[in-house]
């Protein structure tokens, strides 16, 4: 057994294409509670980040700078009152955010964090991803319905009109960036999600500038329906607060509750990774055919350590910034040993950054790879998610019929003129 | 659910819809099946995010469509006008101030100069001049609370923040004057009670100074929007015929295009000493109701600009008896409030109470276009037309 288990570490590839159950499995914990945590952090990330732009503070009083509160309303929703309406459809109410969190989940398993990061390479990967993370809306639509309810009702209603008039477009903005891995020389494209951030390897150059503008283009289609595909501003119609009081999810509460907003911020993560492979180059570090040498390696692979040290360092500033009331007393050795678990990885990961620039078998050498690989994956993703958030701060609702108009009038029409004009320069130039 | 409370419910749906208006939303009530595919009938609140209160709007809807509206209100009803009759003209002063708690002051200079008018006393112009400055600035900070939330109606949730911080600088110079900042009581019949306070005019001028740039933060943030634009053009649209037919005031009256201001049409306290516009909207549509409240707070801030340099010297207070008796006789008076006509029917007997008293609030006439507006539109832009409108309950229900 531990052969079988060691067998796998000095592997290339992901696991699932190892046939090694035992790393698939520790993988698919890893990233399930990654993605947990992430879904935490940006739970409080967005309300901070929400607040400033508001110009409010937002939570403040959980812990320091209010960094207990994701954990807080967790806490809470799990201790909440499991209601299911006496007129709903128990069973189908039940399983309805199951669905959905499925879906968001899911779609993880190919999700490539690295060449090897991944649980699996399936060779219909982009094709699996699509078809999983668009089951997503089923949640939705099966809750509306079971809830057996009004507003849940049109919410659902609105979520399906929704999810026509964005998934062809988005659909066909996905195949323009297929299309352009199969320039090379065998001619063959890939659905790989490995094998198309390779192609961008290869080619040397992201897809969002490939043949520009027209990657540009379909990566913005793309960008647009993928905020469509997960209900967020503004296109969060499907539970529209002030007309639909929460939509969907109306009659749904505490534990059940807290897996939709689960579901909606794993979901985010899994689309904007899907944009991230495509058009953003997946796990390359910026640049890595142009500053190629080694010396280059070394300083971006101390990316990582320099950004948990900028962390730990505006963490000191907030501790030096608290008042000093004795108050404040916990809150400020709180946040100092916050401050200095981040420090602590920082300063790990400069030392694997140190330690593993030469030799390229040895162990701290391939975990500054890896290191390398997830940090610019998670940036690049984390880049995204914070312009969900000023999206949300800054735009108006549209209104489900406006959606319906641009996405069939303005983004299907664009998306396949990008394709076919991609399709055309793509056999001219191989 | 037995079958006696699914009864029970359909008697209470029923007992809602008034006799005459029944007939266009037509509810089966022998049906008993639900979310079938006919229309569907919905709640919109009293208990709803964008009600802007206790509104009650019953929609029938085909899908997403709506097919007829009807409001129901009196669920913040306080019977106002009945205690005015058993209130003296002077204990009655507070109570306006309650209807509109968006704009009391506006509510309070109404009330003042009709109950004046009916004295046959005039305030002094200091006093005057104290009460357009004030009113004034009620006026912005009223379209500010406007602005704020009808913008979260629509889904844009920053600028609310932006205007209650703004609203905040004349709540303070309200609370400075007269020691209140929402129900404020600030005038008294025949003139104002308290002098300005040292420093009101620098206050003033700051807060102009201070507010010029946050108007054109606001229009940033959505004048050219292009959801905004999508979401509130051709929304809502009412005509000036439809619109004078229903007794519509105030901006929305304005926006169709129809130039009727009573500060310039009847000028009452000193406005007819001010030079200032009327802006008018040519579609009667949202978008032009909400540049015209825009332009409206901008030409809020010259009146004020001009009365707080030209704020003449002397009493603050006319000649007004200890004891408020007006002769036998009836008065009505209005005035421009933020949100429209805003008019006091008094009849007096000859005694110290209000035989009757009678208000005209502009939210209740106004609200009365809403089903206009909003038929043949969508869900979403029911809760846009109802920020649109600017309603207050506690002014529709009083």
């Amino acid at each position: 057994m531990p052969n079988f288990i060691m067998s796998y570490l000095g592997s290339k590839v992901t696991p699932g294409e190892a046939g090694n159950q035992f790393w698939a499995l520790i993988y698919v914990l890893i990233i399930f509670a990654g993605v947990a945590v992430a879904v935490l952090a940006m739970n409080w990330i967005e309300r901070k980040a929400l607040a400033h732009f508001q110009i409010r503070l937002g939570p403040m009083r959980v812990g320091p700078h209010g960094l207990l509160q994701p954990i807080a309303d967790a806490v809470k929703l799990m201790l909440k009152e499991d209601i299911i309406p006496a007129e709903a459809d128990q069973f189908v109410f039940w399983i309805a955010p199951l669905i959905g969190l499925l879906a968001a989940f899911t779609v993880y398993t190919v999700i490539p964090f690295g060449p090897s990061q991944a649980v699996s390479d399936m060779n219909i990967g982009i094709l699996f991803m699509l078809g999983v993370s668009s089951l997503g809306v089923l949640g939705i639509v099966v809750s509306g319905w079971a809830s057996n309810s009004h507003y849940p009702l049109i919410g659902a209603l609105r979520s399906s009109a929704q999810m026509v008039s964005y998934e062809v477009a988005m659909g066909l903005a996905v195949v323009s960036a297929i299309l352009m891995t199969s320039l090379n020389a065998t001619g063959t494209g890939t659905l790989s999600m490995i094998g198309i951030v390779q192609a961008q390897q290869q080619q040397g150059v992201w897809f969002i500038f490939k043949f520009f503008p027209l990657g540009f283009l379909a990566f913005v289609i793309f960008a647009i329906a993928m905020i469509a595909e997960t209900n967020r501003a503004p296109f969060d119609m499907a539970e529209a607060e002030s007309e639909l009081t929460a939509g969907y999810h109306t009659e749904y509460s505490g534990l059940r509750w807290s897996l939709f907003m689960l579901a909606e911020y794993a979901a985010m993560i899994a689309v904007s990774s899907i944009a991230v492979t495509l058009w953003l180059g997946g796990w390359m570090r910026p640049f890595p055919n142009l500053l190629h040498a080694p010396a280059w390696d070394f300083i971006f692979s101390l990316f990582p350590g320099l950004t948990f040290l900028g962390l730990a360092a505006i963490t000191f500033v907030g501790v030096a910034r608290m008042p000093s009331q004795s108050f404040f007393k916990i809150q400020r050795i709180g946040l100092a040993v916050f401050a200095a678990v981040l420090g602590f990885i920082a300063l790990l990961l400069l030392v694997i950054a140190v330690a593993g620039r030469s030799a390229d078998t040895s162990v701290a050498a391939r975990f500054r790879e890896g290191i390398d690989y997830v940090y610019w994956f998670v940036l690049k993703v984390a880049v995204f998610m914070y312009l969900f958030i000023w999206y949300r701060a800054t735009w108006p609702r549209y209104r489900f019929d406006q959606l319906m108009k641009i996405g069939w009038k303005v983004m299907l029409p664009i998306s396949l003129g990008v394709l076919i004009v991609t399709a055309i320069v793509g056999v001219i130039f191989s | 659910m037995s079958e006696r409370t699914d009864d029970q419910t359909n008697d209470a749906s029923n007992r809602a819809l008034s006799s005459a208006d029944r007939s266009y939303l037509d509810l089966d009530t022998s049906d008993k099946t639900y979310l079938d595919s006919n229309e569907l009938v919905i709640n919109m609140g009293p208990q709803h995010p964008a009600t802007h209160g206790v509104l009650r709007v019953i929609l029938k809807l085909d899908g997403e469509r709506v097919l007829g509206t009807e409001c129901v209100i009196g669920y913040l009803h306080r019977g106002v006008e009945k205690i005015a009759e058993n209130r003296t003209y002077t204990m009655f002063n507070p109570y306006v101030d309650r209807m509109d708690y968006c704009a009391a002051v506006s509510n309070g200079l109404g009330y003042c100069e009709a109950v004046e008018k009916l004295l046959n006393v005039e305030a002094p112009p200091r006093a005057k001049y104290i009460r357009v400055i004030l009113t004034e600035l009620q006026r912005i900070a009223s379209h500010q609370l406007w602005l704020g939330t009808h913008a979260l109606d629509i889904g844009a949730m920053t600028p609310l923040f932006y205007t209650f911080r703004d609203r905040e600088e004349i709540l303070k110079i309200f609370e400075k004057y007269c020691g209140a900042r929402l129900t404020t009581h600030a005038f008294r019949i025949g003139g104002c009670q308290y002098e300005t306070y040292a420093g009101f005019e620098k206050d003033v001028k700051n807060f102009l100074a201070f507010f010029a740039p946050k108007i054109d933060e606001y229009e940033t943030l959505l004048t050219t929007n292009r959801i905004w634009l999508e979401r509130t053009r051709n929304v809502g649209v009412i005509s000036a015929a439809d619109a004078i037919a229903l007794g519509v005031t105030g901006p929305v009256l304005r926006a169709s295009g129809v130039q009727w201001d009573l500060r310039k049409a009847q000028p009452y306290a000193a406005y007819s000493e001010f030079d200032f516009e009327i802006p008018v909207g040519t579609n009667g549509d949202t978008y032009d109701r909400y540049l015209v409240r825009m332009e409206e707070m901008r030409q809020s801030m010259r009146i004020v600009e001009q009365a707080v340099n030209a704020i003449p010297e002397g009493p603050i207070m006319g000649k007004v008896p200890k004891v408020i008796k007006p002769p036998v006789g009836e008065i009505y008076h209005s005035i421009e409030a933020p949100k429209g006509e805003l008019g006091y029917f008094i009849v007096s007997d000859g005694s110290t109470q209000p035989y009757r008293l009678r208000v005209r609030p502009p939210s209740f006439v106004n609200l009365q276009a809403l089903d206009i507006m909003v038929r043949g539109l969508l869900v979403a832009d029911v809760v846009a037309v109802i920020g649109t409108i600017d309603i207050v309950l506690g002014e529709v229900d009083r």
